[in-house]
């Protein structure tokens, strides 16, 4: 392994990973003059972001023109079962209408409300109409928006290079290795500033909406170089994916659905959402059906929101417990309909690609019949904990931003709090990370030679198919440390768990290093057992149920523990965890979130 | 309901590669990538496909079935006859890598040389544009892109002819169209269009619009429009005056 084998550059400001956050941070280091380096798994413009479907959260008010920051701050804490950094969720609610306005600046094309400007539709848990929106594809408008954004503003794109190893020498971010996925060569990226934009753990679960590529890998690589991660046990679980065929189980159904009027149905044909209200949510939701569909038709100053709008956590549960009481439907789901609720045409205007989906995937027509859904692993609010200004993390130089970044969901995320998360800190990421730039401290060889040796071990085994491991380890997961968790599934699922490290590290591949999907199997398994452990091990700490955590040996919440943080790090070989107070709210804030705003 | 069914996949490189052989047992509404990860996961862990979303939403998935360019994601197993062998190659339009995975770098490549998007001043003091549903719809339509390349792969002009060099396809010619139809935009990208971009290699002969996976209808809606543009700019000195004067 020579230096021939090894490529350098000089940077400053890497960026890993390319959605909706990694992509902002980079255009936006990029307008500070850093020289920036945009590294992705994937081709440019096919990461996660393109398949987020609902919009973008932001109060505009240009529908409901009561909105504003202090309603959208107080309904994301409120979602995030208070949770949240609470800065965070301040600075987010504050700065997400400049930063949808701004995609408007740069050629997005969102749906128009009647007198011109951006639209914005109804979505679980937010007191108003409030997402931005195209149809139900807003995503992929967001990430070519930005995509095209970057291109021109003359970015370096490194496609399919997957980071290996981050460098921290004397505290200080150094630098990244990776491989090209083409040539299986690797590449060393020297530079002062370091931003971790990699999405979510999902790939860790069998029913997911999660891509091959969500195997927590900036989760592993900051907890690698010493940098805490926060809030790992609250993992969402989106109550609508679909369950029928068995070859698209997990496959995302946009809450649009219930944005557009959808209703929840068990397999008798009753609407149960009406049966699981909170008591935090007592009387901001309608009561009847009348009254919700009122609501649906257009009428919203008399009527509440139908209980279908729930947050995701509360919705999810309450299909879980139909099902388990016997009234699921016979492929083990309950029923979306939104056929018996709006007319063709709309439903085609609105949802086109959930049309589309059941459509070509399950030969449903969705404008007659019901949908089949289920949960599906489809989010983690933990990740590395950052500054809520900066993004920085506990390592200098090192930041992290979207679903990689903890503290801004708490316990559970609001449906269109995504898309604007990633626009808000992923243009602050941008901002600090080229402010942090200078000449990085100097990469041992001998630290660069030994990861690159530990990578291709692989190749030197007739070891176990790497797709096996992988396989197992989604079992333990899904079986163990799903919606509902208790103490022994989960010390269960930690042996397992142990085992299977031994596996991992045993594992064999043939072929050569030119793309091979079993190498790039081996290298995320090392991802994808960290980000396991920390779930598992803070989803054994935490003894109450709070958001999208749910205990069934601790059902209720602890008030006690609702500011308590479990921290993971790493020290030496061990996972250490441990509890931290978060900083308290400052009083009009509480006032804010108690009285309403 | 499993049944056995015999997969055909090219396997190889730029220089050599075959058509290999492998038996998959395919249960109910499994689609053809599903088939190639199970021959990922069971018989052959280095076998190379690119997939993200197996949702039809990130187009990584191109492949040729049988000889049609599709996605492999959003092709059902049961749509071929029981008995008959699924062929899977690479896309022809792009060289190998690796069995199924294509260099598409070129068409990134295209990408960058489309003039920007380019808004003209806002509307309201506050910064924002109004633009209304009617307006936005068209552009909408060619936002749906995935960028999958089917359309490029099936492009005779890049597909039998090689015209790389001197045609953008008819994927790009979608792009430039969100810019030239975006109501807020006022770029002029008709000498590109003609010149770098080669839109009179286009003659019309509708196959990207019939493989598009979502029914973008590439040659009525995008590439017509920008062909009169073009003309009209070329041809007709006393139009381009009157749209210059009259905006």
């Amino acid at each position: 392994m020579a230096a021939a084998d090894l490529r350098t550059h000089d940077y400053d400001v890497v960026v890993i990973g390319a959605g909706g956050a990694g992509l902002r941070a980079a255009i936006e280091a990029g307008a500070q003059k850093a020289k920036v380096a945009l590294v992705c798994k994937s081709l440019l413009g096919k990461a996660h972001t393109v398949m987020a479907e609902g919009g973008a959260a932001a109060a505009l008010g240009n529908v409901m023109g009561e909105d504003n920051w202090r309603v959208h701050f107080r309904d994301t804490m409120r979602g995030g079962k208070m949770h949240n950094n609470w800065r965070m969720a301040q600075i987010h609610a504050q700065e997400a209408p400049d930063r949808v306005t701004e995609l408007e600046a740069w050629g997005a094309l969102f749906d128009r409300t009647p007198d011109g400007r951006i639209n914005q539709r109804p979505f679980g848990g937010h007191t108003y109409s409030r997402l931005a929106h195209v149809g139900d594809r807003t995503g992929l408008e967001m990430i070519r928006v930005l995509q095209d954004r970057a291109v021109h503003a003359g970015l370096d794109v490194h496609m399919e290079c997957t980071i290996v190893r981050l460098f921290v020498v004397g505290g200080r971010v150094a630098g990244a290795l990776g491989y090209f996925r083409e040539t299986g060569r690797f590449v060393l990226f020297r530079a002062g500033a370091v931003v971790l934009a990699t999405g979510g753990i999902g790939k860790a679960w069998q029913i997911t909406s999660n891509s091959w590529e969500y195997t927590g890998d900036g989760h592993a690589l900051a907890y690698a170089a010493g940098a805490e991660l926060i809030d790992m046990e609250f993992v969402q679980f989106h109550p609508t994916g679909m369950v029928w065929p068995p070859g698209v189980r997990g496959i995302l159904v946009t809450e649009g659905v219930r944005g557009e009027g959808g209703v929840l149905k068990n397999a008798k044909g009753e609407r149960f959402m009406f049966r699981y209200m909170p008591e935090m949510f007592k009387g901001d939701f309608a009561e009847t059906e009348a009254e919700a569909d009122a609501w649906v038709k257009g009428d919203r100053k008399k009527n509440r929101r139908p209980p279908e709008l729930l947050t995701r956590d509360v919705v999810a549960k309450a299909i879980v417990r139909e099902i388990a009481e016997g009234r699921g439907t016979e492929h083990g789901g309950v029923l979306l309909d939104i056929a018996s609720k709006q007319s063709p045409d709309y439903i085609k205007q609105k949802l086109p690609s959930m049309y589309h989906q059941f459509k070509e995937l399950a030969h449903v027509d969705i404008t007659k019949d019901a949908m089949e859904i289920g949960p599906t692993t489809h989010y983690v609010m933990g990740g590395v904990k950052v500054d809520a200004e900066t993004q920085e993390s506990t390592v200098s130089g090192l930041f992290a931003v979207g679903e990689v970044g903890g503290g801004m969901h708490g316990a559970n995320r609001l449906g269109g709090n995504s898309l604007s998360d990633l626009l808000v800190f992923g243009r602050r990421a941008g901002l600090h990370a080229a402010a942090k730039r200078g000449a990085p401290p100097s990469i041992p060889d001998a630290d660069v030679e030994a990861t690159m040796r530990e990578a291709l071990q692989p190749f030197e085994r007739d070891g176990e198919n790497p797709f096996a491991v992988q396989s197992a380890l989604q079992a333990v997961m899904q079986r163990h440390a799903s919606i509902i968790r208790d103490k022994s599934g989960l010390e269960t699922a930690l042996t397992e768990l142990e085992k299977l490290k031994g596996r991992a590290r045993n594992v064999g591949i043939t072929g050569s290093r030119e793309y091979n999907p079993g190498w790039h199997t081996a290298i995320d398994l090392r991802s994808l057992l960290v980000v396991s452990e920390a779930t598992a091990r803070a989803a054994l700490e935490r003894t109450e149920s709070r958001g999208a955590h749910t205990r069934s040996d601790y059902p209720d919440s602890d008030e006690r523990q609702a500011r308590e943080q479990i921290v993971i790090k790493k020290e030496g070989e061990r996972m250490v965890v441990r509890r931290e107070a978060q900083p308290p709210l400052p009083a009009d804030l509480i006032k804010l979130i108690k009285e309403g705003a | 309901m499993v049944e056995q069914r015999r997969f055909r996949v090219f396997r190889g490189t730029r220089q050599q590669g075959e058509l290999k052989e492998y038996q998959v047992a395919a249960g109910e509404g499994m689609v053809v990538l599903d088939a190639v990860h199970a021959i990922q996961a069971e018989q052959a862990p280095d076998l190379a496909v690119r997939w993200n979303c197996k949702a039809g939403k990130c187009g990584s998935c191109s492949a040729e079935i049988n000889g049609k360019p599709r996605l492999m994601c959003m092709t059902r197993i049961s749509d071929y006859q029981a008995g008959e062998t699924i062929t899977v190659t690479p896309m022809k339009a792009f060289p190998v890598i690796k069995d199924l995975v294509t260099d598409v770098s070129w068409n990134y490549e295209v990408n960058k040389r489309i003039p920007a998007f380019q808004p003209r001043a806002p509307d309201a003091p506050d910064g924002t544009w109004r633009m209304y549903q009617y307006e936005v719809e068209r552009p909408q339509e060619f936002r749906k892109c995935i960028e999958c390349f089917l359309c490029q792969d099936v492009c005779h002009v890049l597909r039998a002819h090689g015209k790389h060099a001197e045609f953008m396809g008819p994927a790009f010619l979608v792009r430039a169209a969100v810019y030239e139809m975006h109501p807020l935009d006022e770029a002029d990208r008709r000498s590109y269009l003609r010149e770098a971009g080669g839109i009179g290699y286009c003659n019309i002969t509708k196959c990207c619009t019939e493989v598009c996976p979502e029914s973008i209808t590439i040659t009525d809606n995008a590439i017509i429009p920008l062909k009169e543009r073009v003309v009209d700019a070329n041809y007709d000195p006393i139009a381009a005056l009157w749209r210059k004067l009259t905006g």
